[in-house]
């Protein structure tokens, strides 16, 4: 007998395998590393980042359609926000108007001795205009800010809520740097395009559309020359949304990658300065950080010519009027006051295409953040919740398996059509050489993942019919490598059950032998566990998650590898308490020392995928199959005799 | 504003770029002012003389100038946008590289999202700032003072009431540039501290969806997102307040010149003709000065994204390597009364700590949970570095020899596995990545890791973030390939054995054995089999080690190690029997140095 990976069917003929190799070299490929960097992200089943070009225009339909969805409940507001742009800019615009009265019309009588009455009217309705220029003003940056706030606060809301949805398949291949990248440099993108002058893109459109019309109004040909122009600028303004929209969605891709190596070199800083990774993880970074300012530097690069083009296309326009202008001003057939308005209006005419160029540079960028956040809302959830959920009264925690199949992204089977019958209250150990399919199989009882074929019941209803919640408060894992949040002892330990007192959470502490540790920390329960726990050790953090799976209390316990990292007493301890708890409990129990077999009144040994032994321990031992000889090898390895060699 | 300041050293290399960008904002300003002059030289000269053929001249002038802008504004933009990207690029190349050389007492304390959020939005700030903000703040001030300066000579007593007007600007200014400040510092670090929420939320979802907490951690996100939300709220109504007030200010002081010009008009000390010309000049300083409050919040932020970032960089490595390297090192390991300490702690976790593990030979070190194991083979690379005392290989204090040498002799099998979402190739090279196909093959085999050539796309194949997309003893034993394929001299086992079942342990001890052989081995272990790789134990407890000896020998002769190691076996007395017979014939010949 070998300890061997049984369970990944080496060479089991798999039709997907066959084409594999050309897979792999058409995504190691697009990974964009040529020659100089080795490629390091390896080959996955698929990779996320790359959109073909087909589907960008449904692209921007799903992020339009977020976009509106975000600023529908602001429909009415952001009509008040109009009209406040509106009074805001009419007094403004009042001013220097008012100013040019004061001259005309306050200084005549002042100088024929009839009193400052009239220049005092004017001045006041000056300081009026001024008061109410910066009384609309005021009440639109706090309203559009209160606005854009909020709408971000509701998309963070929104992306995080979806990301916590979204099920295991999902997030075993994303990457927590992707998530937060999603809920940092994405959403900053589209801050910034709530914070940069709505009020200017607003103000630069009246002015366009107004000063055309007075254009029109004063001379039609030159009016015509004037808007000549606009359907060249449509064109050009359509070039740059083509090109900038690759190139930001490239911005967003690379910086994701930045921030996903970040993350982990960040998480993995022991092994990296334990192996002296940092050069490597260096030449990385670099790589990755200089395709970011790639993709940067090719959007700039689009606006350095978008924008001066917008303005040569003004400046040209401005020459043909000031020709064709002189031209028919000699002529006679326009007045010289007609050509220099029209001269003064044309420059107010191209200014503010600035100003709409540039909202628009920040909105391309924005939308490129939309897009991806808007996917990732699209993303259905792999393990979904039913729609109508079957009520759980009092879970009783009989488990069955109905020939269930299942195997991981990649199509490799990992479970072959397996049958199993827990009755509810057995405490059944699970055991298997390593990569058997232990982990697999206690994730299908949570489920994390949902079968490929076959189906899972707890008590007779099939897990895909249980809501979320009746589901979690009936089984619970302890999963292979815990997990604790930053915060204190007591946090994490609550975890289990956020609504429990303090002395439950004594309690559970006490119930697996992790009291007295924790009560000599510096703070006690108080005592904050650090990043992902670091403030504790290995064991340790063990103890303070298996309390918070007892602190839980579910029908249906499921401990994978639960002592693993425990000293000797520390696992009796444990497995002590675990025969007061268990008891009333279905429990299944990974674990590659057996001591736990003796808690047990059933033992499954897996390998390769299928159950190959079923039955009370002590039978299995005595019939001298598979468990006998893995319990004899683990007697040995619990003496202290060096086992024979060979 | 000082770090800021100290970022200018990246720009250095743009330097000559930067004057071009200069000079070429200067003159496209100035070609904005001179083509609506030709508009007027067009309307007093050839309209007016009816002379068609100056027309043509004029027109051309007009379009060249309006070619030389547009091509000054892309030339500017082009250069600029290389400039601050390339700064922004190199930054977040050091501040990388500088946060790997930053100990893991620095990382224990910082949150992951904190750093994130200074390597990436504080810097894109201080981008934005210095390719846009800047240059604007600059020739804003200089048009504001050009308009003041002419007014002044066109009329000094209204001139001066305009320059009175800056009084309350800058007053307001500095008062709010304060609370800005605070504010702008606060949302930033607000931010940072969701990035870390969120960072957890993901790596811990597994654990979250065990337990069904989604709505637990979402109230924490939310509790967080919408503290982010109060304070920028704050700083949108101090800003809305800034900027309607630096709005308000030109226009009142108009509303004053009018009034004391229009007096003096009909006074007599002022002529209409000037008033008009000063009015429509002051309507110039209306637009920049509002523009104004915009810029300088920008500033703001940037300084104190600034502030944040060299807030990082100028935290000192306190772990830094040594001169001497080692010729052709043997691997002789000393703790001589090793204390360590963590920063903060009332109590050293380890004190007074003598071991020593000869080349060649293995040490298995034995303590119970929590009492410092983890801690004291951390000692060895200098992932901490002890408080008092000294570790030495070969008679070298480690502290004395360089990281790069140091660290290749020694090499970690930790008791997380601590692996990458990347391939299985990166992920098992990551201390030698030279290393030939078939080291990696036999460290492989040593480890009994050839699950790898099963994966999908063999070792290219891609295993998750913390290699998610493997078993639990999977990990471990590509972790313990990786440490075994660096070739060390010191070869530290933190636990490695835990997650594999006990035919897989039997067969990777098997293999261990040779390998530990020509190496110095330290070995954490919780069961006896592991320790039985080593040729002697030194058990850990009350912070030092308490003994040193065989296995057998502590068995008989301590007590508390024996509570340690030899459990199980008061349920099962028949296989008890036998073991204080065969005393002797397991203690490996080598092993008995001492
Ligand atoms: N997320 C995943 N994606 C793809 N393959 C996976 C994933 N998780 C596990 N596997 C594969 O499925 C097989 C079974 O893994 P599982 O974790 O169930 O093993 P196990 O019996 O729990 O082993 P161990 O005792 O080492 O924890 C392994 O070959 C593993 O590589
Ligand atoms: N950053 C820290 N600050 C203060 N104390 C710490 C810190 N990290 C660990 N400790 C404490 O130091 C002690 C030793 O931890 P260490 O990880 O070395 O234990 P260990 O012997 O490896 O235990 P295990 O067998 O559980 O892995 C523990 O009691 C732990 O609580
Ligand atoms: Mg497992
Ligand atoms: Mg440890």
């Amino acid at each position: 007998m070998s300890g061997q990976d049984t369970a990944d069917p080496a060479g089991t003929a798999d039709p997907a395998r066959a084409t594999d190799p050309a897979r792999a070299t058409s995504t190691a490929g697009t990974a964009g590393t040529a020659g100089m960097v080795r490629d390091w992200r390896g080959v996955a089943a698929e990779d996320r980042d790359e959109i073909p070009e087909q589907v960008s225009l449904l692209l921007r339909d799903r992020s339009r359609r977020l976009l509106g969805d975000l600023l529908r409940p602001y429909r009415r507001r952001i009509a008040v926000l109009v009209a406040l742009i509106v009074v805001s800019n009419v007094a403004a615009l009042a001013i220097p108007y008012l100013v040019k009265v004061g001259i005309d019309a306050g200084i005549p009588p002042m100088a024929a001795g009839e009193g400052p009455a009239a220049l005092v009217t004017v001045v006041a309705a000056l300081l009026t205009a001024a008061v109410v220029q910066a009384a609309t003003r005021r009440a639109f940056l706090g309203m559009s800010g209160r606005i854009g706030q909020r709408i971000i606060l509701e998309l963070r809301r929104r992306v995080f809520r979806h990301f916590q949805r979204l099920s295991l398949s999902f997030h075993d291949d994303y990457t927590s740097g992707r998530v937060v990248s999603r809920l940092t440099s994405d959403i900053d993108a589209i801050s910034e395009m709530l914070q940069s002058g709505f009020d200017g893109l607003v103000t630069a459109v009246l002015t366009l559309v107004g000063t055309a019309a007075v254009l029109l109004f004063l001379d039609v040909r030159l009016g015509l020359v004037a808007l000549l122009p606009l359907p060249v600028l449509l064109l050009f303004t359509r070039w740059f949304r083509r090109q900038s929209s690759l190139a930001y969605r490239r911005t967003r891709e690379t910086v994701a990658l930045v921030i996903v190596h970040f993350v982990e070199s960040m998480t993995g800083i022991r092994a990296v300065q334990a192996f002296r990774g940092e050069p490597r993880n260096q030449e990385i970074f670099s790589r990755l950080n200089a395709d970011y300012r790639d993709a940067n530097v090719r959007s700039m690069h689009l606006i350095a010519v978008f924008m001066p083009g917008v303005k040569l296309i003004g400046n040209v326009t401005t020459a043909a009027v000031l020709f064709y202008g002189g031209l028919l001003a000699s002529g006679g057939s326009v007045t010289v006051g007609v050509l220099a308005a029209f001269l003064l209006y044309l420059r107010q005419f191209y200014e503010p295409m600035q100003e709409i160029s540039q909202f628009y540079n920040t909105f391309q960028s924005a939308g490129a953040a939309l897009e991806k956040l808007s996917g990732v809302l699209e993303e259905r959830p792999a393990v979904a919740e039913p729609r109508e959920p079957v009520p759980l009264e009092r879970p009783a925690g009989a488990i069955r398996f109905e020939g269930v199949e299942f195997s991981y992204r990649d199509g490799t089977p990992v479970l072959s059509r397996m049958d199993l019958e827990i009755p509810a209250g057995q405490v059944v150990a699970l055991v298997g050489a390593t990569g058997a399919g232990k982990t697999t199989l206690a994730k299908l009882v949570a489920r994390f993942y949902d079968p490929v074929a076959g189906r899972v019941l707890l008590d007779g209803v099939d897990l895909r019919d249980l809501g979320e919640d009746a589901l979690r408060a009936a089984v619970v894992v302890v999963t292979q490598e815990n997990f604790l949040f930053s915060g204190t002892v007591a946090d994490n330990v609550r975890f289990g059950r956020p609504d429990a007192a303090m002395d439950e959470v004594v309690e559970a502490a006490r119930s697996v032998g992790a009291h007295d540790f924790i009560a000599a920390l510096p703070q006690g329960y108080d005592t904050p566990v650090g990043k992902q726990g670091g403030r504790l050790s290995a064991g340790q953090r063990q103890l303070v998650a298996f309390a918070r799976a007892f602190l839980a209390d579910p029908a249906v316990l499921v401990l994978d590898e639960a002592t693993s990292s425990l000293d000797v007493p520390g696992e009796r301890l444990v497995q002590r308490a675990m025969r007061t708890i268990l008891s009333g409990r279905t429990a299944l129990v990974i674990a590659h020392r057996l001591s736990t077999v003796e808690t047990a009144d059933r033992v499954l040994v897996m390998d390769g995928g299928t159950i190959v032994e079923d039955g009370p321990p002590e039978a299995l031992i005595a019939r001298a199959g598979r468990f006998a000889g893995l319990h004899r090898a683990w007697l040995d390895s619990i003496s202290d005799l060096p086992r024979p060699s060979g | 504003m000082r770090s800021l300041w100290r970022m200018k050293t990246y720009l250095r290399p743009y330097s000559t770029r930067l004057a071009v960008i200069w000079a070429a904002s200067f003159l496209g300003t100035g070609i904005g002012i001179v083509i609506p002059l030709v508009g007027r030289e067009v309307v007093d000269g050839p309209v007016a003389r009816g002379d068609t053929a100056g027309l043509l001249p004029l027109a051309l002038l007009a379009l060249a100038l309006g070619a030389v802008e547009a091509l000054l504004v892309l030339v500017r933009r082009r250069l600029l946008a290389d400039a601050v990207i390339g700064l922004e690029t190199r930054i977040r190349d050091d501040l990388y590289r500088h946060l790997q050389r930053l100990p893991m007492a620095f990382h224990n304390a910082w949150q992951s999202g904190q750093l994130l959020s200074r390597a990436t939005t504080d810097l894109s700030t201080i981008r934005r700032f210095l390719g846009f903000g800047m240059l604007f703040l600059v020739l804003i001030t200089v048009q504001i003072l050009t308009v003041t300066v002419l007014l002044l000579q066109m009329h000094w007593p209204l001139g001066l009431l305009v320059a009175a007007s800056a009084v309350p600007v800058v007053v307001t200014s500095l008062r709010f540039e304060r609370r800005y400040i605070d504010v702008s510092r606060r949302v930033q670090d607000q931010q940072g501290d969701l990035a870390t929420v969120v960072e957890e939320s993901a790596a811990g979802i597994r654990t979250i969806k065990a337990f069904g907490r989604g709505r637990h951690v979402y109230d924490a996100f939310d509790a967080g997102a919408r503290e982010v939300y109060r304070t920028a709220m704050e700083k949108v109504r101090l800003s809305a307040r800034f900027f309607t007030f630096l709005e308000v200010i030109p226009n009142v002081t108009l509303a004053a010149v009018l009034l004391l010009g229009a007096l003096a008009v009909g006074s007599g000390t002022l002529s209409l003709g000037t008033l008009v010309a000063f009015t429509t000049l002051m309507l110039q300083l209306v637009w920049p000065i509002s523009a104004l409050g915009f810029i300088l919040a920008m500033a703001q932020e940037a300084m104190t994204a600034a502030d944040r970032v060299m807030e990082v960089m100028d935290v000192e490595p306190t772990i830094v390597g040594g001169a001497r390297t080692v010729g052709r090192p043997s691997g002789h390991l000393r703790f001589e009364g090793a204390e360590f300490r963590f920063p903060g702690a009332a109590e050293p976790v380890l004190r007074d700590v003598w071991l020593e593990v000869r080349p060649g030979e293995t040490v298995a070190v034995v303590g119970a949970t929590g009492s410092g194991k983890t801690t004291l083979t951390a000692l060895v690379p200098r992932l901490h570095d002890v408080t008092a005392g000294r570790v030495t290989i070969d008679g070298h204090d480690v502290r004395d020899l360089s990281l790069p040498a140091l660290r290749s002799m020694v090499a970690t099998a930790f008791e997380e596995p601590t692996l990458f979402s990347m391939s299985v190739r990166e992920n098992l090279t990551l201390g030698r990545p030279d290393a030939a196909e078939e080291e990696i093959e036999a460290a492989l085999r040593v480890a009994q890791a050839e699950f790898v050539h099963r994966l999908p796309w063999g070792l290219e194949t891609r295993i998750g973030e913390q290699g998610m997309s493997l078993s639990g003893g999977q990990r471990q034993r590509l972790a313990l390939a990786r440490a075994v394929l660096s070739r060390p001299r010191v070869l530290v086992l933190d636990d490695t054995l835990s997650a594999l079942d006990v035919e897989t342990e039997a067969l990777v001890e098997e293999a261990l054995r040779h390998v530990l052989r020509d190496t110095t081995g330290i070995v954490v272990a919780h069961r006896a089999s592991t320790v039985l790789i080593a040729d002697r134990v030194a058990l850990l407890s009350g912070g030092t080690i308490a003994h040193v000896g065989r296995h057998q020998e502590l068995m008989a002769s301590v007590p508390e190690y024996r509570a340690l190691l030899s459990a199980g076996l008061e349920e099962d007395p028949d296989d008890r029997g036998g073991l204080d017979d065969d005393f002797d014939d397991d203690v490996d010949a080598e092993g008995a140095l001492r």
